[in-house]
């Protein structure tokens, strides 16, 4: 290892009511893989953005290999050598590979000569990839190598990556972290923001954890416990979940043969789904994001209704019913879109509850609506989920993504649901609001609710579900006791690297 | 350097002072324009805004104000339901005069019986044919996925063929000795929409206006229906989840919207119109959409739009009369008043910044 590729020092950036970087200082040397770890809200976007160009620093500095750095956009960056992979992809569906990273170029050469060099770098770096292939038939981790190709081909010195696992099976992950190891024995520097410890602790030479916009502290991972750096990141120890054994009783929902076809062009069809969720147990549903989570959810809530006997709740065919029937049969979902699909974002809490907890809750007497009644109900959610919110008055998207998603998951299990299908429960979630909410899931289970949990979080299934089962394209997997199960099977189950094996071989 | 930030929450405080800031903005740019026609700017807004209420012939215009001002409240409600649940329905000027013509048909279809009931039945007519114009678009939407802008707004030029047949043909007045036009239902008591009180402009279809206003704003306020209306509107996933069949949501919306143009244009035809003739329609259902907006979707601040655009109207006539302004220029400021009001609204949910240029 050499000397520092990027120091930072003293950077602070302030935003109107919050400090989101407050005296920033590290630094990152050639050739280490080097995480940034903290909650949401801690800074770590803020941070990237300032060494990415996208955002001016208040004050403080960086120097890039002992030369003052302070790039005014991200062309600059780009050409200083930093870039970055986003959480987010920005590709076009309807074009090709090539095509699509021809865009972000700044003089791109001709449509050939960019292909064979596409081919060339994934051929380096292990990253399998036809120029030709039009993007909207990729998988998430096709998508990602196309961005993680379109940084390599501008040679970059510091390569950042925001959560990049998150889409990606444990196979996939594999791949990707040979790549990445085989760029940093090139000398590449690789800023890596994640939540997974435990993969960072496989993965990072050192790790600086950001906590209120302060740095708090720099740790080999693979030197510290996934527990400390958690606890670094939130600045208190809090409880891990605990899990009362029970016994599961009787089917409460049953799905067989459910079909459906993709609602758009880029969605994706449930193909032959089988199913049995018992009272009291929950069952993980895990796989790759775009494998019909959405679409499992929708035909689960009533949001689209499918052949009457595919679903039956405790033997009655529900199919066909209308979300609203459903929840009084006892059925409730929490969707993972909080913005614009479980809230209106625009609306206040109060107005907020009335969407799914009007009827349940009593909300609506007579087609009129109980105000004081939905404000109680609001507040009790606010106060038994520690949503941090100045009042029930407040709009969803005043709140932040944890915050609202307490909310959003409160707002179900406070209406006591006999069955409750939940994706991606944590999903952005701060580590100590996470533990409260699987807490949360495991009591209601307990007391005898089904729960069907659909995440992309793998450790949190391992850590909440009694049986898994993997979504696949559309097909669900038969569903196993979660503690029979290696990673290995899991992985298996989700597709494992979806063909991409021979990658390293 | 100006900079917008988009503020958490939206301001309530620039909820209710943008439709004032953009009447004072327009009044300015009006001034303006007026100024540039070659008038004097003052004397021009004065005349607009303060000849009609308090000027010399007040006693004259100020009953204009609310049978001017009935029509496009009562058709602006029923249009700002549909509205909010991103429903667009562009057509009311159609639905405003179908319901005239079955208003009327069933009136002179009495002629010359004198029953109390009549005016009823021709309320009702009114409703119905409103409601059946708007069922058009509103079928093909829900049915076949067709636009229901483009839809209900044809709509309006079918409406207006079918007015100029019934003018000359169906409805003609058959002592008429050939002109076009139907009986004058002024001359017919049973169905005449009369003043309630002598002198004040008050007919029914005002009361009926302010009705309107008050179920309005029960229902957006206090009704399941009205928080799905707005659910629909602003976050059409949100209110699928939360149950709401878009497709019902759709007819309610256009229907009611319908209905109420429909009942508008009875009102006009058999009150302050009196016939049903080849002009009979003069752009109420258009004009209320801007009054819709203007009014920020909302009951109350519907019926304050209504009264200021009927003050416009009454003024601008004025304005034209007196000060030989040209109709168009009128138009153009009653067109600004929109524009305005759609630009200053960055304020509710932005907040502007003086930010010194920093150097790149």
């Amino acid at each position: 290892m050499t000397g520092a590729l990027l120091t930072i020092s003293g950077l602070t950036k302030a935003y109107p009511g919050v400090v989101a970087n407050d005296d920033v200082s590290f630094d990152i040397r050639e050739g280490e893989v080097h995480a940034l770890l903290g909650e949401n809200g801690a800074g770590k976007s803020t941070l990237v953005k300032m060494i990415y160009g996208l955002v001016r620093p208040d004050s403080g500095e960086m120097q890039l290999r002992g030369a003052p750095f302070a790039p005014a956009e991200p062309r600059a960056a780009r050409a200083a050598g930093v870039a970055m992979v986003f959480q987010h992809f920005s590709l076009f569906d309807a074009m090709s590979v090539a095509e699509n990273i021809a865009l972000g170029m700044e003089k791109p050469p001709r449509l050939r000569d960019l292909a064979h060099r596409i081919r060339e770098v994934s051929e380096t770096y292990g990253l399998p990839l036809d120029p030709y292939r039009t993007v909207g038939g990729l998988s998430a981790g096709e998508r990602q190598r196309v961005e993680i190709i379109r940084c390599l081909l501008q040679d970059p010195r510091l390569l950042i990556m925001d959560e990049p696992t998150s889409v990606l099976t444990p196979q996939e992950v594999d791949i990707l972290f040979q790549t990445l190891r085989k760029l940093t024995a090139e000398g590449v520097a690789i800023l890596y923001i994640s939540h997974k410890l435990e993969e960072i602790r496989a993965l990072c030479d050192r790790a600086t954890i950001l906590r209120h916009g302060r740095n708090v502290g720099t740790c080999v991972p693979s030197q510290t416990t996934a527990r400390a750096m958690a606890e670094m990141m939130v600045g208190a120890s809090f409880a891990a979940p605990a899990r009362a054994p029970h016994a599961t009783g009787a089917v409460a929902l049953d799905v067989t043969g459910l079909s459906m076809p993709a609602p758009d062009a880029f969605g994706t069809a449930l193909r032959n789904i089988h199913l049995q969720l018992h009272e009291g147990e929950i069952l993980g549903v895990g796989g790759v994001a775009g494998n019909g989570q959405d679409e499992l959810l929708a035909a689960l809530s009533g949001e689209r209704r499918s052949t009457g006997d595919a679903i039956r709740l405790r033997g009655r065919p529900i199919g066909r019913l209308g979300p609203n029937a459903r929840r009084d049969l006892g059925l409730l979902t929490a969707p993972e879109e909080r913005l614009g699909h479980a809230a209106a974002p625009e609306m206040s809490l109060t107005e907020n509850v009335l969407l799914t907890a009007a009827r349940r809750q009593n909300l609506v007497s007579h087609g009129f609506l109980r105000w004081p009644a939905a404000r109680r109900f609001a507040g009790q959610v606010i106060t038994a989920f520690d949503v941090r919110t100045p009042g029930p008055e407040t709009a969803a998207r005043a709140l932040s993504g944890g915050n609202l998603q307490k909310f959003v998951i409160g707002r179900e299990v406070l209406q006591q649901p006999g069955i409750l299908i939940v994706n991606q429960p944590t999903w952005g979630v701060d580590a100590a609001a996470a533990a409260a909410i699987r807490q949360a899931l495991l009591d209601l289970a307990a007391n005898g609710t089904a729960i069907l949990c659909i995440s992309q979080d793998l450790d949190e299934l391992i850590e909440i579900s009694d049986r898994f089962a993997a979504l696949n394209e559309g097909r669900l997997s038969e569903a196993h006791a979660t503690r029979d199960l290696s990673l290995e099977e899991i992985g298996l189950m989700m597709g494992g690297a979806h063909g991409m094996e021979v990658a390293h071989a | 350097m100006l900079k917008l930030e988009k503020r958490p929450q939206p301001s309530r405080a620039w909820t209710y002072l943008t439709p004032v800031l953009a009447v004072v903005v327009t009044m300015l740019a009006g001034g303006a324009l007026f100024a540039m026609l070659g008038n004097d700017p003052v004397e021009a807004i004065r005349t607009i805004f303060w000849e009609p209420l308090f000027g010399e012939f007040a006693s004259y215009y100020r009953p204009q104000l609310l049978v001017k001002a009935g029509p496009l409240i009562l058709i602006a409600i029923g249009l700002s339901l549909g509205f909010r649940a991103g429903i667009w329905n562009i057509g009311a000027e159609g639905q405003y005069i179908i319901g005239a013509i079955t208003g009327a048909a069933v009136g002179l279809a009495f002629y010359p019986v004198d029953l109390w009931v009549i005016f009823p039945l021709m309320i009702l007519a009114g409703a119905l044919g409103g409601w059946v114009w708007a069922m058009i678009p509103g079928l093909l939407k829900v049915r076949f996925g067709t636009n229901e802008i483009l839809v209900s707004l044809m709509l309006v030029y079918v409406a207006e063929q079918l007015l100029a047949k019934m003018a000359l043909g169906l409805l003609r007045n058959p002592e008429g000795r050939g002109f076009p036009g139907s009986r004058n239902l002024q001359q017919y008591p049973a169905a005449h929409n009369a003043e309630i009180i002598t002198g004040t402009g008050m007919h029914w279809g005002v009361v009926a206006a302010f009705i309107a206003v008050i179920f309005a704003y029960v229902l957006l306020s206090r009704h399941i229906l009205g928080h799905q209306i707005q659910l629909a509107g602003q976050a059409p996933r949100a209110a699928r989840f939360a149950g709401v069949n878009p497709a019902r949501l759709t007819l309610i919306c256009l229907g009611l919207s319908g209905a109420l143009a429909g009942m508008a244009g009875m009102f006009e035809v058999s009150g302050p119109a009196g016939q049903i003739s080849i002009d009979f329609n003069v752009g109420y259902g258009f004009t209320a959409i801007i009054v819709a907006f203007l009014g920020r979707l909302h009951p109350v601040g519907i019926a304050l739009a209504g009264l200021l655009m009927a003050l416009t109207y009454i003024g601008g006539e004025i304005a034209e009369l007196n000060l030989s302004l040209p109709a168009a220029a009128i138009q153009m400021f009653q067109g600004m008043l929109l524009f305005f009001l759609l630009a200053v609204d960055v304020l509710t949910n932005y907040r502007v910044r003086l930010r010194t240029a920093e150097v790149a």
